[in-house]
């Protein structure tokens, strides 16, 4: 059972890979929001070893999609007096926008740099994005 | 604001309809001959292709409109720093039509997103080139009398040939047309390209190293320059370069009907022997691209229905 401490109402996302939960609270801007978050880092995990895990207080709508897009892993519970009530299932977004960055030389955000990066999903089941300019495949090893 | 940036832009009825447009034109160029008259089409090209920028501008000059752009980066302001973006803007007050060229993959995209006016991709980069997709159509269309149960060869570079991609994807939507892909090892098609068309669609085709055993088959050669550059040593290219090349003797194996294609220029891939042949159809092919380009013009232009 997930030890939820003093979390009364919110969102748990679990199974961070070690180390990337500042990354991912700021993707999603966190340190933009009045309530309270809380990052844990180096929590000790089963499956993974190590895990980095982020608390956050309060219902509302967070754009959580995008977490399926950096890492397939993570996942998400909401809490509400004190209990899990929904596990989230993360559906990957058709399209993302400044997210990934196109790392293609030979594509125009290459030159443009006020360009915003989209990336297109193409293929949900291999989890492959395309660059929306020059449809080059995003590769997890460019980051 | 209808834009052509890829060739699958345009549905296989849409296509259909540019290429019957196209037959039209050729059947009756005076008909058309003021069709566009007080149109302008502005070619940016931000990189030198004096083929494909005479070939739109002889398309619009048919259609009785007037041309304005520039021909390199330095002679436009892109050479001061002015993006993509804010260049077709102003060019979208000046011309009722852009035809764009761009080194880059996806900067006539870009264009589309903020243009005023509709916007022909005219090749970005090693990208897309619809244009010379609906030429390649209308060539194998006229030639054949059909784009479906055909038997296409690829010979060459199919790794890096852009034209033989998007070919091919606009090729796998008719029924019944197979692949026949000639290249050396080292440059066969991709692999997203295998398995994303060919295999996804259940597409038939062989991959083999050798023109000649295959010629037989073909209703359709598409040769491509290979390149000294794309191997790895100099040995391999000598080894390889000959089993590329079209010649006269190779064709003899060839079926009456068939027709060579290729995108122009050729360098040594298609020796001089071949150009009296009945069957080589790479000269037409660019006057195909003229009408093309006409009845692609007309189409974006709101005026394919119109009587003249
Ligand atoms: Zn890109």
């Amino acid at each position: 059972m997930l030890n939820i401490g003093g979390l009364h109402q919110g969102v748990v996302i679990d199974h961070i890979v070690a180390g990337m939960a500042m990354d991912i609270y700021d993707y999603l801007e966190l340190g933009k929001l009045d309530c309270c978050v809380a990052i844990i880092k180096n929590a000790s995990s089963r499956k993974m070893g190590r895990k980095d895990i982020i608390k956050i207080e309060g219902p509302f709508a967070l754009d959580l999609d995008t977490l399926a897009v950096l890492d397939p892993n993570i996942t998400v519970n909401m809490i509400q007096d004190d209990t899990i009530v929904e596990k989230r299932k993360l559906r990957l977004p058709e399209k993302v926008t400044n997210i990934l960055r196109c790392k293609n030389p030979r594509c125009i955000t290459s030159i443009e740099q006020e360009l915003p990066h989209v990336f297109r999903l193409t293929n949900p089941e291999k989890r492959v994005y395309r660059c929306a300019y020059c449809e080059q495949k995003y590769k997890e090893s460019n980051k | 604001m209808r834009h052509v940036i890829s060739p699958l832009d345009l549905t296989v009825e849409e296509t259909d309809d540019i290429l019957a447009l196209a037959g039209k034109i050729m059947e009756n160029p005076e008909k058309y001959a003021h069709a566009c008259e007080g149109k302008k089409l502005a070619t940016c090209f931000y990189e030198p292709s004096t083929r494909t920028r005479l070939s739109f501008e002889a398309a619009m000059l048919n259609l009785g409109g007037k041309t304005l752009g520039f021909h390199s980066a330095d002679s436009c302001s892109a050479s001061k720093g002015e993006s993509v973006a804010d260049t077709i803007r102003i060019i979208s007050c000046y011309a009722d039509i852009c035809a764009m060229r761009h080194p880059k993959e996806g900067a006539p995209f870009v264009a589309s997103q903020f243009s005023g006016i509709p916007v022909i991709n005219a090749g970005d980069g090693g990208h897309n080139h619809p244009t010379q997709t609906l030429t390649d159509l209308l060539t194998i269309s006229k030639l054949k009398g059909r784009l479906d149960n055909l038997t296409i060869g690829f010979c060459g570079d199919l790794k890096f040939g852009r034209t033989v991609h998007s070919l091919i994807n606009a090729m796998v939507r008719y029924p019944g047309v197979k692949f026949v892909l000639i290249s050396p090892d080292e440059l066969r098609i991709p692999t997203y390209l295998r398995e994303e068309t060919l295999d996804a669609r259940g597409i038939s085709y062989k991959e083999v190293s050798r023109l000649d055993e295959v010629m037989p088959e073909l209703d359709i050669l598409y040769m491509t320059r290979v390149q000294k550059e794309r191997f790895f040593n100099e040995e391999d290219y000598i080894r390889l370069k000959d089993s590329f090349i079209l010649t006269k003797k190779k064709l003899e194996n060839a079926r009456d009907d068939m027709f060579i294609l290729h995108p122009l220029p050729r360098v040594n891939e298609i020796s001089v022997d071949v150009d009296t042949d009945p069957r080589a159809a790479f000269f037409r092919q660019a006057q195909y691209g003229v009408y093309a380009r006409m009845a692609l013009i007309l189409t974006l232009l709101g005026l394919a229905g119109k009587e003249y």
